[in-house]
């Protein structure tokens, strides 16, 4: 019978099955292979992690396909791969590689500050950065099929993530306890389309997955972001920046799915050793905060 | 008297609660009626049950959180006592006994052997309908980076093909499809796995 790729059924399903998981930030195929073994139900193939594109500054693209392609070749888990916000190209570059999600991500250095990606005209699922309701409704309108809350990558301070994951979830319940007639006036507050929020109404929770990032360094900080209503985390500098990645990945994996089990939580938290630095939010100065950018 | 007939009838469906689609189930089942919902992250929660859905999601993350967890042993009993057993997608190769990617460790619960994202990646996913033998037509069925089975053994009923490739089977009380049929609205599956039970 005929059969159909591309559908919203399909990009969003395929981020419904990521549900409950722990996506990891990987710079070559070793590393894409640990995360694997740890139990990462997806890993991020790119060029360095954000807290190094953090501290070396400069411009940072996508990577560099060789990479990628190591780390496909390397895993049977899905691979994403960064692409800059609104480089067309970058991502019908990754889309042609067979990468199967894309993020078109804030941690990469904008093509475009204007512009996001038209996400509706490609087979390939997106995933994109919110920092509020109206951010993440802005995004499903251009067709992301999951959404990730911003965080501050690379800094290994939880902080900004919870503060998106709780606006973000404020601004659904106003949603959802607000008469109809008050809706197109809160859609143009928050600069989020009509329809969308109409929908949010209906269903009292976002249309697509909800993960989030930027600042998860610990298997108590998974746990909070999944208490908090994450439906999965991804983690980019926190494992592979850790004293020890191979054991800090498999933790952060049980965390996430036994987010509150405290015995078991203080359990997977002993002896694993140092977690990523971390910076405090209050010494980066304005342009150093990756979560600024999107539009 | 009817009310008592009716709650004897009412029956007990877990959800194996590790990593994947697990809510799209719940919906599913609770819009069906007569069936009490429950999800599993511990041996002890298989007790009361009729059947057990091994949801969609990764097959090596779920199978790596089941071995960790002590539920490799506890899900094989369940399924020697003649229990339900439905796996959807990464379910369906974790119910079977041998895969082509060594990565998973599996229940080993079915004559199969499966090959994973058998038909390619998640630019390959798609959707169709597909005409299932006593269950019904017509059945729309979503496919992402899905297995398919390589291999069945005799006691196998094989119940659907796409590409001439095996999506779906049975064996006793074991029930796998390669796709989620808890992605769409029709419920005829899973009513169909819930009659098993």
């Amino acid at each position: 019978m005929n059969q159909v790729t591309g559908t919203p059924t399909i990009k969003r399903g395929m981020a419904q099955m990521q549900k409950g998981g722990v996506i990891m930030d990987v710079i070559n195929a070793e590393q894409a292979k640990i995360a694997e073994q740890a139990g990462a139900v997806a890993v991020m193939a790119l060029e360095r992690v954000p807290s190094d594109i953090r501290a070396m500054g400069g411009v940072a693209r996508m990577a560099d396909p060789t990479i990628i392609e190591q780390v496909m070749n390397a895993v049977t888990i899905p691979v994403m791969a960064k692409a800059r916000i609104g480089h067309i190209v970058e991502a019908r570059i990754l889309e042609s590689m067979g990468v199967d999600y894309i993020d078109e991500s804030e941690v990469l250095t904008p093509a475009d500050e204007q512009y996001h990606l038209l996400k509706d005209e490609f087979t390939v699922p997106f995933v994109c950065g919110c920092r509020d309701l109206g951010e993440a409704l802005r995004r499903i309108g251009e067709g992301a099929s999951m959404l990730r809350t911003k965080g501050e990558p690379g800094t290994g301070n939880i902080v900004e993530a919870v503060r998106h994951m709780r606006k973000v979830n404020e601004q659904i319940r106003q949603i959802t306890t607000k008469s109809k007639d008050e809706l197109m006036t809160f859609a143009k507050e928050i600069s989020a389309p009509y329809e969308l929020v109409l929908q949010i109404k209906q269903l009292g929770k976002l249309p697509v997955v909800n993960f989030a990032a930027g600042g998860v360094a610990t298997p108590a900080d998974a746990a909070l972001m999944m208490q908090l209503g994450a439906d999965g985390v991804f983690v980019g500098s926190g494992i592979f920046k850790s004293q020890n990645p191979e054991k800090f990945a498999k933790a952060i994996v049980q965390a996430t799915c036994y987010f509150d089990d405290y015995p078991r939580l203080a359990e997977l938290s002993k002896g694993l050793g140092d977690a990523m630095k971390g910076i405090e939010i209050s010494t980066l100065v304005p342009s150093e905060r990756m979560q600024e950018r999107g539009w | 008297m009817a009310y008592q007939l009716e709650s004897n009838h009412i029956k007990q469906i877990g959800i194996l609660n590790l990593q994947g689609a697990v809510s799209e189930h719940i919906t599913m089942l609770n819009h069906m009626g007569n069936i009490h919902v429950s999800l599993v992250q511990h041996p002890q929660q298989l007790a009361t049950l009729d059947g057990l859905i091994i949801p969609g999601g990764e097959s090596t993350t779920i199978s790596r959180l089941i071995k960790q967890n002590g539920l490799l042993t506890p899900i094989q009993q369940f399924a020697q006592q003649g229990k339900g057993i439905l796996g959807t997608c990464a379910g369906l190769v974790l119910c079977g006994k041998a895969t082509t990617h060594s990565e998973v460790e599996l229940l080993n619960l079915m004559d199969i052997c499966v090959e994973r994202n058998g038909f390619g990646r998640q630019i390959n996913s798609f959707e169709t309908q597909l005409d299932i033998p006593n269950i019904g037509q017509h059945i729309p069925a979503v496919f992402i980076r899905a297995p398919y089975i390589a291999k069945a053994g005799e006691n196998v009923q094989q119940l659907a093909f796409v590409d001439q490739h095996c999506i779906m089977a049975q064996q006793n009380n074991i029930l796998v499809c390669a796709f989620h049929p808890e992605l769409t609205n029709d419920n005829c599956i899973m009513q169909y796995f819930v009659d098993l039970c």
